[in-house]
């Protein structure tokens, strides 16, 4: 089989305690891929280390286990291969929406020449449907056209991989799902590898191609790893008719409220984190766990609750 | 809802002033009474004005027609003790603009060093807070006695007044310029130069904008005293000189025009400080 495009291993965060105390580790022993084209949506409770996760994916933080492997290479510090989406979509105020996009533009393509910046960034501004507001500071522009300032921003640069940090989270509903079909149209018209953090199970359903379960922290593992059956081609308002959606839904929602507790410290001897069972819930046979195809030699030892990582 | 009176706070100011300068006129009129003075002070203000038929102290009349005088010949030049008032203050405003410029470029510069690293905030911590506190004038002899020239020793004043408030502040708001946006710089691969000028100096512009009105504000106050010390030319000097010439109504006049520059002064840098402001 070959490696995934995006291959985290054994990742690990601890922020150090007040001084004396013991620090707490946020996550431990996380592992999963994405492939290229992927839309991989994480779910978890506030506070398990979502942010904490993408923030490594995208180089700004560093874990203190394990290590992040983009397209053949480790990831250390930022990089123009992976576009950000900030969670409080980080605008620069005191520039304009186009502004903004050519910052990054600019950076990506220094011989450019200002006008073919302008054009760039004016084409990826329009995509968003921000064509009338290009000119337009961060204080005249409303949440939901901010975010989109953000994510063309993002886009504009042509990443290899795209990671949105719950980049709806904030907006009202309406306006949420209008920015949610454009970003399901750009992605599939692009083809883009994405990394979505979201706590709406619904928006994961209808963006992504499989969804990771994040357990509660501390010591938060990946759980479980949903596949979205439901064809491609889906939209917000069909999505509805189809019987998977309401088997998947209830999958998630159950993980959220009923299992997400007690993956720490190995306390579930069943459960390998490198290998989190795929799930594809409804079909053959209601939620029936399959095994993924071992991306890493099991650990002969993964019964002891004690693995040495670094053996 | 009320209806809006734009007049009515100027209308309220006009009111002030008329009682103001009424209160005045009444003070200063001559009275007839003969009042037993020290035979001393007599001699040195003026027997008339010591028996009370006439005060020393103009009435608004006269400190009219002197302003007036003034307004219509700033900048005649007759010696060393006998300049128009414009030139005085022309010789304070370019000491001040000049001892704040030279300020700026040592303070901003160093501010965003200190602001930026955290180790140099803590090394420099020390001095900055034992040097704040120091009155400018205190400065004085050693430039005086270091730089043996009293033109420069007054820039130097002005400049040493002008330093804190704009290197405190130039400091704290590159401090705290907000960590998403350094992230977005980050992500985006901008250089660590280009960062500095388009992400944090646009960022903590408004900061460093305040420290700049602080400075300003502060080296108005000071060139005054600095002037009355260091002597030859200036509003300071003119006001001391005219202390001795005892024409409080020179005074007056120069009291005046040294508020309303240094309103000016505050006016122009407010409004430097909204053209870099932004609304989040
Ligand atoms: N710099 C930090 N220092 C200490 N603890 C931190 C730091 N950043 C995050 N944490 C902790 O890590 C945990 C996960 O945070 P985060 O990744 O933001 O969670 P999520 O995005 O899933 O809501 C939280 O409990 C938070 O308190
Ligand atoms: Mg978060």
């Amino acid at each position: 089989m070959t490696p995934s495009f995006l291959k985290v291993e054994g990742l690990a965060r601890r922020f150090p305690g007040p001084a004396g105390t013991p620090g707490v580790t946020v996550f431990e022993d996380i592992h999963f891929g994405i492939e290229k084209g992927e839309f991989v949506c994480i779910i978890g409770h506030s506070g398990c280390g979502k942010t904490t996760i993408l923030n490594v994916l995208a180089g700004l933080d560093e874990a203190n286990d394990g290590l992040v492997i983009m397209d053949g290479r480790e990831v250390r510090g930022p990089s123009l291969d992976r576009g950000v989406v900030f969670q409080g979509h980080a605008l620069l105020p005191w520039l304009s929406a186009l502004g903004n996009v050519a910052f990054g533009v600019r950076s990506r393509w220094p011989a450019w020449s200002a006008k073919q910046v302008e054009e760039h960034s004016t084409r990826y501004l329009e995509m968003v449907g921000l064509g009338p507001a290009l000119h337009k500071k961060q204080a005249e522009l409303s949440g939901g056209m901010k975010q989109r300032v953000g994510i063309a921003r993002a886009f504009a640069i042509q990443p290899k991989m795209l990671l949105l940090d719950e980049p709806f989270g904030a907006l009202d509903a309406l306006t949420r799902g209008t920015i949610q079909d454009e970003l399901l149209a750009i992605v599939q018209a692009t083809h883009q590898t994405v990394f979505m953090i979201t706590h709406d199970v619904d928006e994961a359903i209808l963006l992504a191609d499989k969804v990771l379960l994040m357990s509660n922290g501390p010591g938060a593992r990946i759980a479980e790893i949903v596949e979205i059956t439901m064809r491609r081609e889906r939209t917000r308002n069909s999505i509805h008719h189809d019987p998977q959606y309401y088997r998947i839904r209830n999958h998630l929602v159950d993980f959220l409220v009923n299992r997400s507790k007690g993956y720490a410290d190995d306390k579930m001897p069943d459960h390998d984190p490198r290998q989190p069972p795929v799930v594809r819930p409804g079909l053959e046979g209601g939620a029936e766990t399959l095994p993924l195809p071992a991306r890493t030699a099991p650990v002969a030892a993964s019964i002891h609750p004690l693995k040495n990582l670094s053996a | 809802m009320k209806p809006s009176r734009p007049w009515l706070a100027p209308l309220l100011s006009a009111i002030f002033f008329a009682l103001f300068v009424g209160i005045w006129h009444l003070a200063t009129l001559p009275t007839s009474a003969a009042v037993q003075v020290d035979p001393e002070y007599a001699a040195l203000v003026g027997q008339a004005a010591a028996t009370g038929t006439k005060s020393a102290m103009p009435t608004p009349g006269e400190v009219g027609a002197k302003l007036w005088e003034h307004f219509r010949d700033p900048f005649y030049d007759k010696g060393t003790n006998d300049k128009g008032i414009g030139t005085q203050l022309a010789f304070s405003i370019g000491r001040v603009l000049l001892g704040f410029s030279l300020a700026a470029l040592v303070a901003v510069p160093l501010g965003f060093v200190i602001g930026m690293s955290p180790l140099i905030y803590k090394a420099l911590d020390p001095f900055i807070q034992v040097l704040k506190p120091i009155s400018p004038l205190a400065w004085m002899p050693l430039a005086l006695y270091t730089i043996k020239d009293s033109d420069i020793s007054a820039i130097f004043v002005i400049f040493i007044c002008s330093l804190w408030p704009m290197l405190v502040n130039t400091a704290f708001g590159v401090a705290n310029v907000r960590r998403d946006w350094l992230n977005v710089a980050r992500t985006l691969e901008v250089s660590r130069l280009r960062t500095a000028f388009q992400v944090i100096l646009p960022a903590a512009a408004p900061t460093i904008m305040t420290g700049m009105r602080i400075s300003v504000g502060i080296a108005w106050l000071v060139i005054v005293a600095a002037e009355m010390l260091v002597g030859g030319t200036g509003i300071g000097y003119f006001v001391w000189n005219e202390w001795n010439n005892l024409s409080i109504a020179n005074i007056i006049s120069a009291i005046l025009l040294i508020g309303l520059v240094g309103m000016l002064l505050d006016t122009l840098l407010a409004r430097l400080a909204r053209a870099v402001t932004y609304r989040e």
